[in-house]
């Protein structure tokens, strides 16, 4: 038990350590990140003087005011003039309180309106449907052929807007990179679109926000955000299907992926793999990370998945393989062709 | 043979002592373990609510202990999945629905409010009773669940279908529904008593705009109690069907809607918010008239800022579900809707600070409790101003800000108001006063435990942290704050203990309280404390808001009402002008029987849908026992004569 904790946390410390600021709203690598990030700010500060000064009147009440006395006080008289002055006052700050209210209002509706409008005609779209507990990435096309499909990494050209498509297969969930822009939940049943552009090139963290179960911890994505050029070129090798393996040890690979349970539920296009119910493995081994960003996309971290995925992601919906050693490390060589 | 109609004379007049035994025989509870579950007077039943609900508080704060303990480094293997999901499933909903709402809307209304009505017990005593013990139930349903490894593990709002059949397997989601309707029906009937004991009970002379703030707000709250309960049994009776007979109604697949339960449940979930904060502000407005030693300044506003919020809680549930993507246009109602919310809570804030500068500040020990409450609760109110804004709501929602975001709200407006209470109503609920030097340790290990741990919540949550994760990658810079998230638990916990130690002490060698040890206003301070079973040897009348501080030495008192049988006065609703008297009807058995016949049929209808129809037998029996009728006839209704004012 203790070894295959120390396995576990092996794999894990060898994921890649993204910089805290890959997955934090305060450093907006979008507009809408950035319109949102201006309008937390603005209020942030009102609120701030708003505090301070209900804190400075309480205070000064309290301070003006206190007696210190072991038993209770005799009541005070009524005194109509104090009562006006303090009626004046309470009647200003709820004037107060209301034009700051209707300014926080007018602000966050201007800014909803920003984020929420779309003004180019030729976005990108994704399609996004979460699962338990992955994402299934595509970019619908009019012509089947040219639509590709991917999981948990997510390209999108710089400077262009990208429209995302939401939808789920099982239980709610939440798309969110906070860099980004806000969250959306991904329902059950019905679909919703919203859009971002980001602006400068990166790798950016997202995780599920809406809790979907005993995973929901480990469903992560990252969106990889490139030049047209780089992104078109990804694209293209994404729409190839599979890499024909090369070594004998990767065809055996291919045979042993086919035979076993793998194909139950995982598609590799350009064989006989064609199930929905896992993520696409065609190119595979372009990701960086597996397992829903969850393990470095490594040869023993992808062998520690393949054989025990229970002991990573407790739940998850991949059984356990209990290959051989040598059918092991051929459908590892394999999976590691998939480019 | 007392004489039907009441006159009014003066209490001086009649000799004390005869009387009170009568009294105190007429109204006597039953001794021994059998009387225990027959006893339907409010003081104790209103003490037992606030026990069991205190010891749910210490139940649901091991749990977040354990949820601190989890967190504190990444890749923890302290605790599963499977387990973590329970335990903060099973925090949130022990902490809302068998600590804070029990708490602050039973207990302390059901103690207090036939005591500052000048009644002698709580309306349909026996309903209030049975509403105790089926809260009771729910909570060893619940608990029940989670020790025999069937602890809901979908979190405090269930969202389908990850509650449905389908993602849900096992018993699990039903306990949890089932818990709900215990603890709805236990509100709703305690809502009932407190809004009919408000309307009807009031010692005359306490017209409309001469009750305590208390009062109003209790009112208040139990008209929300009884508008928002429904919907959400609605919610979790209907998951139940979709659970246990096959029905669809949030089965997306066969046209069911996802989004119909998180409407149900949310137009319940947002006034269940103010269902716990309203009966903190009551205990805040209360304790700062009483210790800035004047009357409340903007009784007017106050009020009328209560009665608002009532209203606006019911017109923002949405505001907890931007992320479904909604329509621009019902965001910005749903925004302004939950932004005006503020201006009836900005209110109270203005007024109580008028109150203390116009007054005369007495910083005593439940006072310090609510200086506490204005700092912390400013906090989670204005970090809910920035959750209304749609976009920003859209980044932080779901994360450890909406966390650190909802206890400074809850921790604040209900937790600090009601040590604050507790403090307060002590000495009248055991004769002696708490102690203050161990008061003081308690504030300050909790206040500044409290502020440790949740205001680091902001941050983790600004860094992007989602709420209900049961570990976190190392990558994810989250240790640190995490770390010291979970050092605050260890301030908090010691200021409980500290808080158990002065109540166990006190309750023995306290000073003796007397009275009115505060000097403060309601009538609950004019009989001794505790209260004897008839709580007022004459039924008090009142010429002004604060009885104690205006009334005159020769006010009125009630005379005429039966001291042989237990007779109750009741008054006009609005100008509480007597009208007539009705029979308390006394202690019984038959609560306690039909709350364990009803809760039968809830536990049996988690695993089957014949436990309804079977289970209704039992219930009708024990609800036939129950109302079968008693020996006196009616006395002659008053003919509503008018009476010195």
């Amino acid at each position: 038990m203790n070894a295959s904790r120390a396995f576990v946390s092996h794999l894990l410390t060898q994921a890649q350590v993204p910089d805290p600021g890959r997955h934090n709203m305060l450093h907006p690598a979008a507009p809408q990140a950035g319109h949102i990030e201006w309008l937390y700010w603005f209020t942030f500060w009102i609120l701030f003087a708003v505090f301070v000064l209900t804190i400075a009147a309480f205070s000064n009440a309290g301070a003006k005011t206190r007696v210190v006395a072991s038993g209770p006080l005799p009541v005070i008289e009524k005194d109509e003039e104090g009562d006006r002055r303090a009626g004046w006052a309470v009647g200003a700050a709820i004037g107060i309180t209301v034009i700051t209210l209707f300014i926080i209002l007018v602000l966050s509706v201007i800014t909803g309106r920003r984020v929420e409008g779309l003004t180019s005609k030729n976005p990108v779209s994704i399609q996004i449907t979460g699962h338990q507990w992955w994402w299934e990435v595509t970019y619908p096309n009019s012509q089947a052929d040219q639509t590709v499909t991917t999981a948990n990494e997510i390209h999108v050209p710089v400077g262009i807007p990208v429209v995302v498509l939401t939808n789920s297969k099982d239980v709610i969930h939440s798309f969110w990179a906070p860099n980004i822009t806000g969250k959306r939940d991904l329902l059950p049943g019905s679909s919703s679109a919203f859009w971002f552009q980001i602006d400068k090139p990166g790798i950016y963290h997202g995780q599920c926000a809406e809790f979907c179960g005993l995973q929901h911890a480990h469903m992560g994505f990252s969106i990889v955000a490139e030049s047209v050029d780089e992104f078109q070129a990804w694209q293209q090798q994404q729409l190839k299907p599979a890499a024909e393996p090369s070594t004998s040890e990767a065809i055996r690979g291919r045979e042993v992926f086919l035979t076993h349970a793998c194909l139950m539920c995982h598609t590799i296009r350009g064989t006989d793999a064609g199930s929905h119910l896992g993520p696409d493995l065609t190119h595979v081994a372009g990701r960086n990370m597996i397992a829903a960003e969850t393990l470095p996309n490594t040869a023993g971290a992808l062998a520690g998945w393949v054989v025990d995925p229970q002991r990573i992601k407790p739940g998850t919906q991949m059984a356990p393989n209990p290959l051989s050693g040598d059918d092991l490390q051929a459908v590892i060589a394999y999976l590691r062709s998939l480019h | 043979m007392a004489v039907a109609e009441p006159i009014f004379a003066n209490d001086q007049d009649t000799g004390q002592s005869e009387l009170a035994q009568r009294l105190a025989r007429t109204w006597r509870q039953p001794n021994g373990l059998l009387g225990w579950f027959c006893n339907t007077h409010h003081t104790n039943i209103g003490v037992r609510f606030m026990v069991t609900a205190f010891i749910f508080l210490l139940l649901g704060g091991v749990l977040a202990a354990m949820i601190r303990l989890q967190l504190i480094r990444p890749e923890n293997s302290l605790i599963g999945p499977d387990l973590y999901n329970q335990i903060f499933t099973m925090h949130g909903s022990t902490m809302i629905f068998l600590f804070a709402v029990p708490m602050m809307f039973q207990g302390f209304g059901v103690y207090i409010v036939p005591l500052m009505c000048g009644a002698r017990n709580i309306a349909f005593p026996r309903l209030n009773t049975f509403s105790y013990y089926i809260y009771v139930g729910g909570a060893l349903v619940l608990w029940g669940g989670m020790l025999t490894n069937t602890g809901p593990d979908v979190g405090w709002f269930a969202y389908v279908p990850l509650s449905g059949p389908a993602f849900s397997p096992g018993h699990r989601a039903d306990v949890w529904s089932q818990m709900i309707t215990f603890t709805e029906v236990s509100a709703l009937g305690v809502a009932i008593c407190l809004a009919t004991t408000i309307l009807r009970y009031r010692a005359p002379g306490m017209t409309l705009n001469r009750m305590p703030i208390m009062l109003w707000e209790k009112l208040v709250i139990s008209v929300a109690v009884i508008f928002a309960m429904p919907a959400v049994m609605v919610a979790s009776g209907l998951l139940l069907l979709d659970r246990l007979v096959g029905t669809h109604f949030f089965n997306p697949a066969e046209g069911g809607d996802v989004l119909l339960y998180q409407h149900l449940f949310w137009f319940f979930g947002h006034p269940e918010v103010y269902i716990i904060f309203l009966p903190g502000a009551a205990i805040v407005s209360t304790l700062v008239e009483c210790f800035s030693r004047r009357r409340i300044f903007g009784y007017t506003p106050i009020v009328v800022s209560v009665v608002a919020t009532g209203f606006i809680g019911f017109s923002v549930w949405v505001h907890h579900m931007f992320a479904t993507g909604l329509p621009q246009l019902s965001e910005s109602f749903f925004t302004a809707a939950s932004l005006m919310i503020v201006i009836p809570t900005g209110t109270q804030f203005f007024c109580w600070v008028a109150t203390i500068r116009c007054g005369r500040l007495q910083l005593r020990q439940p006072m310090l409790w609510c200086f506490g409450f204005f700092f912390v609760f400013l906090i989670g109110g204005l970090s809910g101003v920035m959750l209304a804004s749609v976009p920003v709501d859209l980044q932080v929602h779901d994360t450890y800000f909406v966390v650190a975001h909802f206890h400074y709200v809850l921790i604040g407006g209900a937790l600090f108001p009601m040590f604050a209470g507790i403090y307060f109503w002590f000495p009248k609920m055991t004769g002696r006063m708490a102690s203050a030097k161990l008061g003081q340790w308690h504030f300050w290990l909790f206040f500044v435990g409290f502020n440790i741990t949740f205001f680091t919540l902001h941050f983790l949550g600004l860094r992007g942290m989602p709420r209900r994760v049961y570990t976190y990658g190392p990558d994810m810079h989250w240790q640190s704050l995490n770390v010291l998230a979970s050092i605050g638990v260890v301030f908090m916990t010691a200021g409980l203990l500290v808080f158990l130690a002065n109540v166990f002490l006190s309750v023995r060698v306290g000073e003796i309280a007397g009275n009115n040890p505060w000097g403060d206003a309601g009538l609950e301070w004019s009989m001794s404390s505790p209260p004897p079973p008839y709580n007022f040897l004459h039924v008090p009348t009142v010429s002004g808001r604060d009885p104690m501080w205006e009334d005159p030495p020769d006010q009125p008192v009630v005379v005429g009402l039966r001291d042989d049988i237990r007779e109750t006065l009741v008054t006009h609703s609005l100008d509480a002008d007597p009208q007539h008297k009705d029979e308390d009807p006394g202690p019984s058995i038959w609560p306690f029987l039909s709350a364990l016949a009803v809760s039968a049929a809830f536990v049996g209808s988690i695993f089957t849908a014949w436990a309804i129809p079977i289970g209704a037998l039992p219930v009708t029996a024990t609800l036939i026992g129950w109302l079968w009728p008693r020996g006196h006839s009616p006395t002659p209704p008053l003919t509503g004569e008018s009476w010195p004012r």
